[in-house]
């Protein structure tokens, strides 16, 4: 073995091994050092050759998504380059070269002036220019001083990508044919990263810690273990085989798991359960089907409310909701309504500053306050549902009260429809996200008026282990096999099927490995997850006879640590997957 | 100088591809072009001008092109907009 090889832990975020070198991201740091303006057409001459720079940037980068995507997405490109050979841009520059500053302040100031006029503009549409304006103004920034690009762009061969942490956008902007897998220094199981990698089947770690991030140095060897959460650098070849070996069992196994696939889920003595996706938008369904989706158990319906400047109207939100559950045919869509907070406000929404946000002003609590803006999605999700399998699902209920409210506006928003004769959905069944300890510690009253249940378990973690899991310091707290979690939701299920309801999950939970045999156990009706989840899924279910799943669920619920019950699961699965092989 | 005043029919206005591609039409002529909006004024050389314009769907513009190639570029500008640029949204 090489002396040089070192080996560093994190939390294993997404399934699979990669080999390859280490690319470093950050986002570049654009601190402007002070110095006196030279003459101004000496400054503006610089000026004049970062914008051919930029533009030839732009057209590499232009021709390179056109080839991988589609000619909408090189637009983008194409209207940057126009912005960067600008005369309006151009001549505000000049302005600011006139009052005495360097080129690189002017630009920086009149990009930023450009972009605000943009985003003044009452026109979303118009509106949403200026990240692009901000975007080109950075570019031209970065070049003028000198910092090469490391950012997603310069990512140009297959590598892994290393970084201290990964923003939704930055992620988005990584050619995915180069990405073989992440690694963040922060972060836990649901940061942005985790779940992004889950969906492009790439592995991942995330809260690798700072101290290994620095002994990463850009373009080393490296091993990324997801599965494990284990990164190696500069590894021996004696461990380079050995990873080898086991990328191949894996993939071995995925390959009898594709089988399972497209049939529906039944446990080994023929109880059925449904196995469907957790998704964002009409983009993802498609490929939900494609990994064997039985449904939709979760539609987040945020992206439409997180775009623009302005929320979407009916007429938006329904043809949204609409493709989606074209995209999946006869199959059920649980359409889940807006679900936002402090944390990721949109732009229409006052918030004052919250303390915390996780225990603030969110999801139906702004819904009741802003009636009008609820009653739109309202409408929308039933004129949607008309001829279709649509249901309704209410986030973050923590009381009956709730229920109530958000039932009345619903039946408002039906009387509505009905006296205008806009067809809608008239059967649409309407949930509730047990996701706060109150409401499944209410579970026998909230069923009684409601047709279904729905798990999130991330939340219902947080807010029953007090964890904030974003919190790097206590994210390893944050255990979904917690026992007290895991009462939570024998309570939730019982009180529903005593009421001969069902009850559905959409955490992350229910796509975990670990966790799926104590759910059949106690009764879980369905089970949505990450589309990339459910084949194994599948498989794994076949794998259980009820009898069995509740014996080891019975077992699980007697331990009194989340420790003792993860080795339980560890030693069934291991057990699991031996009887397969035989 | 030249001048035309045409309706935007198309749905998003003249915001991203559609701006993107007047602007385009616009630079390949050599003539100063000018485009009209209530009070606003606009370059049709300059995707930033034309931006903050704001041109929305069904808002009638006035287009004015002074210079060698000015009845050319009116007519292609005319006709991009006439045929609400490709049905390209």
């Amino acid at each position: 073995m090489q002396v040089s090889e070192k080996t560093y832990k994190g939390i294993p975020a997404s399934e699979g091994i990669a080999f390859g070198p280490a690319f470093l991201f950050q986002a570049v740091d654009l601190k402007i050092p002070p110095r006196a303006a030279a003459p101004v057409e000496q400054e503006l001459k610089r000026f004049e050759e970062a914008c051919q720079k930029a533009g030839q940037e732009l057209e590499a980068l232009k021709a390179d998504v056109a080839k991988r995507t589609d000619a909408g997405t090189a637009a983008i490109f194409e209207a940057h380059q126009l912005m960067v050979a600008d005369p309006m841009l151009a001549d505000s520059v000049r302005s600011h070269l006139e009052a005495g500053e360097t080129i690189e302040t002017a630009v920086q100031a009149a990009s930023q002036e450009i972009a605000a006029m943009l985003a003044s503009m009452d026109n979303a549409l118009f509106a949403a220019r200026e990240a692009d304006m901000r975007d080109v103004g950075r570019r031209l920034l970065r070049i003028l001083l000198g910092i090469p690009d490391t950012s997603a762009d310069g990512l140009k061969t297959p590598a892994i990508i290393v970084s201290q942490d990964l923003t939704p956008s930055d992620t988005t902007r990584f050619r995915p044919d180069l990405v073989l897998g992440f690694c963040t220094a922060s972060g836990g199981l649901t940061s942005h990263v985790a779940i992004l990698a889950h969906t492009l089947g790439l592995p991942a770690i995330v809260g690798l810690g700072e101290e290994a991030l620095s002994h990463i140095p850009d373009g080393s060897r490296l091993i990324l273990d997801g599965t494990r959460g284990e990164l190696v650098v500069d590894p021996g070849p004696g461990t380079v085989d050995r990873y080898e070996e086991m990328k191949r069992q894996a993939a071995a196994r995925l390959a009898s798991i594709q089988t399972t696939m497209t049939r529906e889920a039944v446990t080994a003595d023929g109880h059925r359960v449904e196995i469907g996706a957790n998704i964002g938008d009409a983009d993802s369904a498609s490929e939900a089907v494609r990994f064997g989706a039985e449904g939709v158990g979760l539609l987040r319906t945020e992206f439409l409310y997180l775009q623009n400047s302005q929320p979407p109207d009916e007429e938006q939100q329904v043809e949204a909701y609409r493709r989606v559950l074209e995209a999946m045919g006869d199959r059920p869509v649980i359409i889940r309504t807006l679900d936002i907070g402090g944390d990721k406000p949109p732009p229409y929404l006052k918030f004052d500053r919250e303390l915390n946000p996780f225990l603030g002003w969110r999801a139906i609590r702004i819904c009741l306050d802003d009636q009008a803006l609820f009653k739109t999605q309202l409408r929308a999700v039933l004129r949607a549902a008309a001829g279709k399998r649509a249901l309704l699902m209410y986030p973050m209920i923590s009381s009956v009260e709730e229920l109530r409210a958000a039932n009345a506006l619903l039946a408002e928003a039906r009387k509505e429809l009905e006296s205008s004769d806009i067809p809608f959905g008239s059967n649409i069944p309407v949930g509730i996200m047990v996701e706060t300890p109150a409401a499944a510690m209410l579970a026998e009253h909230l069923i009684r008026e409601c047709d279904f249940f729905s798990l999130g378990t991330n939340d219902l973690t947080q807010y029953t282990l007090a964890v904030d899991r974003t919190n790097e310091r206590v994210a390893s707290l944050f255990q979904p096999l917690h026992p007290a979690v895991l009462m939570l939701i024998k309570k939730t299920i019982e009180a529903a099927h005593q009421q001969g309801k069902w009850v559905g999950m959409c955490g992350e939970l229910a796509g975990m490995q670990k966790a799926i045999p104590i759910l059949l156990g106690l009764g879980l009706d369905e089970f949505s997850m990450a589309a990339r989840s459910i084949p194994e899924a599948k498989w794994l279910v076949s794998r259980f006879t009820i009898a069995r799943a509740k014996q080891i669920a019975k077992q699980a619920l007697s331990l009194p640590t989340a420790g003792e019950i993860e080795e339980l699961m560890t030693g069934v699965l291991t057990e699991t997957r031996g009887e397969s092989e035989k | 100088m030249q001048e035309i005043s045409i309706v935007v029919h198309n749905k998003v206005g003249l915001h991203a591809r559609p701006a993107a591609l007047f602007v385009q039409i616009a630079m390949a002529h050599q003539s100063k072009i000018t485009v009209l909006k209530g009070e606003k004024i606009g370059n049709a050389k300059s995707i930033l001008s034309i931006l903050a314009l704001g041109v929305n769907q069904d808002d009638t513009i006035t287009i004015q092109a002074d210079g060698a190639d000015e009845g050319e570029a009116l007519e292609k500008l005319a006709k991009l907009i006439e045929d609400n640029f490709g049905e390209c949204r």
